[in-house]
């Protein structure tokens, strides 16, 4: 009896010296870092993958290489720490990103998190970033909310605006074409029962309304649909002039093979997300001159064609012509923002809202923690996807309409 | 004796599990979310197609009709309120589908379970084009993770003794009948329909309240997030790991499951899916009657099973 206690005792003891030698080693540990951590959580599997693994993991990863490579992100004193990176996938569910960024901030007490891919999901995680401290750079969630989040989350940032930026821009230069004389005032316009379908059109009918544009067709598909032929047959019986589909990649290029099979050829020809990914444009060549969409690059820009080089070299791939190089950019701000105010998280927030930065996308200045000077509209012209929207901002290019017919 | 003892044990584990958010940091508490989460769904699940031996694959279609019902009702009503239309929501469903397709069975119940869900997600997402012109929706609500905690775990609590009631009441007894024999069933005059749609709305009412308690956690709603069908596998698996048709089962295969899945995905992120795939297959194989019955076989080896196994993870088709 005695023994069995003493040796609990010293079993007890044994342990609490153990316990006090891992407490005092871990400030010593904290003192000398030796790394920043960076955490964040994906969609690598699941329907979000394919959006999430062109717009922002590549960028992501890009990023991280070339931070390290030049020995680490510099903080304010000139020293260098090198990213450690901690990624997660979300699975593209909900639950997982929401538990993923909870893993991030609590367990693995990251310096930064860096935001998910998607509005949805952006949005979900945006009451634990806001929680936790963490600054958050959502990039690839078009909302027009965006001031209301800010108001709500004062760390949030919205960089890619919102449905009713893009078909603001977009009816403005149909109504400045129409005026032209150069189209008819009608709009045929079929959009994608999902998320960014629904919110583009709804969007639209009101820009469009007050551009005193008519919109004569106005259909939605199911996401998945593969034949639009009885689609593009009415919209080409209805006289007009400007045929409009806020689709997704793969029904993007559906109808724009199934146009050209039926020689439909509306003199403004402006579809949703996957006109802007580098293989539209090498797969249709020619044809595709005169297509338009979101987004848009100004080809004079030098910063931004020596970040397309280099992400091409390292990733293998060209990024697209939308939201990659925002995202891209929002990550050197990250990285300005630590080198300026150091790794307090608090301090990279006010840097992040009230700071000035050079980026790829030139120099970058939040108005209300969003990102305002953006492309809205872009059209391909010699096999690049140039930047015609909004069109008094410095390094538009001139939209080419009507669109030629087919070849 | 005994019966009290155990009594007093399982309100000690529920007021440790309910004091448990003091103790622990938000990754914690949402891990225990998730987990109590599942161990209902499960149960729910189990309630049902554990005991007539329905397989179904219609989980997310109540759990999605839950978190919507939240999303359309947490500005207008009080939120207890817009619980109970949420349950109403699943009930009136529950009662629709139960009545047009319970006479179905073996594996046609399953294929329409299986639609059902998608069918719903696509109601739900032409009613949203056509008449609010947004898909997505918000639920901005100041319930902490702490709350959602306790209600999930009350929930789960409620499960777990409806179904400890109902395995001692008549209706437990028709439902091994049911399922072990429905003619024989019907021919001592057992109501078919009426016992099976009954508990076929039980359990999805339940589901339903999982779906509307968890929904304040993700602030924004759209058709896939509300109606991913990952949820309907997982739970259908936890079931059949720890035993669908007894009343722990459900809870002893969605703990290790839920536990095993999020290491998984912390340490194996690339690998998930595979290893997840691999996972199934051997549970399948090494315990098809799940958990619990491989625990009785193994220390009741002289005794005959004390009560009739209504449902193996491979006895129906």
């Amino acid at each position: 009896m005695t023994a069995t206690s003493r040796r609990a005792i010293l079993r007890t003891l044994g342990i609490s010296v153990c316990m006090f030698a891992v407490a005092a080693a871990a400030p010593a540990v904290s003192q000398e870092r030796t790394s920043v951590k960076i955490g964040y959580a994906i969609s690598k599997t699941g329907p979000n993958a394919g959006g999430a693994g062109i717009t922002t993991l590549p960028n992501y990863e890009l990023w991280v290489k070339e931070v390290n490579e030049a020995g680490g992100l510099e903080l304010p004193d000139g020293s260098r720490l090198p990213i450690e990176v901690v990624e997660y996938d979300d699975r593209s569910s909900a639950e997982e990103v929401v538990r993923a960024i909870e893993r991030l901030a609590t367990q693995d007490e990251v310096d930064f998190i860096l935001p998910p891919w998607g509005t949805g999901f952006n949005l979900a995680v945006a009451p634990l970033f806001d929680r936790f401290g963490y600054p958050q750079l959502a990039v690839s969630s078009v909302t027009d909310k965006a001031p209301e989040f800010v108001q709500r989350w004062k760390r949030s940032f919205w960089m890619l605006g919102g449905g009713s930026d893009y078909t603001d821009a977009l009816a403005g230069l149909l109504k400045k074409t129409n005026d032209e004389g150069k189209i008819n005032n009608k709009v045929a316009m079929i959009s994608v029962a999902d998320g960014f379908g629904i919110d583009l059109v709804t969007a639209a009918r009101p820009s469009f309304s007050e551009a005193e544009l008519e919109v004569v067709y106005d259909v939605t598909y199911p996401a998945g649909t593969t034949d639009f032929t009885s689609m593009i047959n009415e919209a080409a019986g209805s006289g007009a002039d400007t045929f409009v589909a806020f689709s997704y990649p793969p029904e993007t290029f559906a109808i724009t093979q199934q146009a050209q099979v039926a020689k439909f050829n509306p003199k403004v020809l402006y579809l949703g997300v996957g006109t802007g990914f580098p293989n539209y444009g090498a797969d249709l060549g020619p044809n595709a001159e005169g297509v338009m969409s979101l987004g848009g690059i100004d080809p004079n820009n030098q910063a931004n064609t020596a970040y397309r080089k280099r992400h091409e070299e390292v990733t293998g791939r060209a990024p697209d012509f939308w939201g990659s190089v925002v995202t891209f950019a929002s990550l050197q701000m990250l990285q300005e923002a630590v080198k300026r105010r150091g790794l307090d998280r608090e301090a990279v927030s006010d840097e992040l809202s009230n700071g000035t930065f050079e980026t790829v996308l030139g120099e970058v200045k939040l108005e209300d923690n969003q990102l305002r000077k953006l492309w809205f509209g872009g059209q391909w012209q010699n096999g690049n996807f140039v930047a015609v929207a909004p069109v008094d901002r410095e390094g538009v290019s001139q939209a080419i309409m009507p669109k030629a017919s087919w070849q | 004796m005994k019966s009290a003892f155990v009594w007093v044990a399982l309100v000690l584990v529920l007021a440790a599990l309910a004091a448990a958010p003091f103790f622990m940091q938000a990754y914690g508490l949402g891990l225990l979310i998730g987990l109590m989460g599942y161990v209902t769904l499960a149960s729910a699940w189990a309630l049902f197609s554990g005991r007539t031996g329905y397989i179904s694959l219609a989980t997310v279609a109540f759990f999605g009709i839950g978190a919507y019902m939240v999303a359309a009702f947490n500005e207008v009503l009080p939120y207890p309120l817009v619980l109970v239309v949420a349950a109403l929501a699943g009930l009136a469903l529950a009662l629709v589908v139960g009545l047009s397709t319970l006479r179905l069975a073996g594996v046609y119940f399953v294929i329409f379970t299986f639609g059902l869900a998608e069918l719903v997600r696509q109601l739900v997402t032409w009613y949203e084009i056509n008449v609010t012109g947004t898909l997505g929706r918000y639920i901005f609500m100041s319930l902490g993770p702490e709350h959602i905690y306790w209600q999930l775990l009350a929930l789960a609590a409620a499960t777990l003794f409806i179904t400890w009631r109902i395995d001692r009441s008549r209706l437990g007894l028709a439902l091994r009948v049911i399922a072990d024999d429905e003619v024989v069933a019907a021919h001592l005059g057992i109501n078919l329909a009426r016992t099976k749609l009954a508990l076929f709305a039980l359990s999805s009412v339940i589901i339903t309240l999982v779906g509307a308690v968890q929904a304040p956690r993700w602030t924004y709603i759209e058709p896939a997030i509300a109606f991913n069908p990952t949820v309907s596998f997982l739970t259908l698996v936890m079931a059949l790991l720890g035993g669908a048709s007894r009343l722990w089962g459900p809870v002893l295969g969605a703990v290790p499951l839920f536990l095993l899945f999020e290491w998984l995905s912390a340490n194996f992120p690339n690998h998930y899916s595979i290893l997840l795939g691999l996972l199934f297959i051997a549970i399948v194989f090494a315990v098809p009657k799940g958990i619990v019955a491989l625990v009785e076989t193994r220390f009741r080896t002289n005794e005959r099973a004390f009560r009739p196994v209504a449902m193996e993870a491979e006895g129906k088709p």
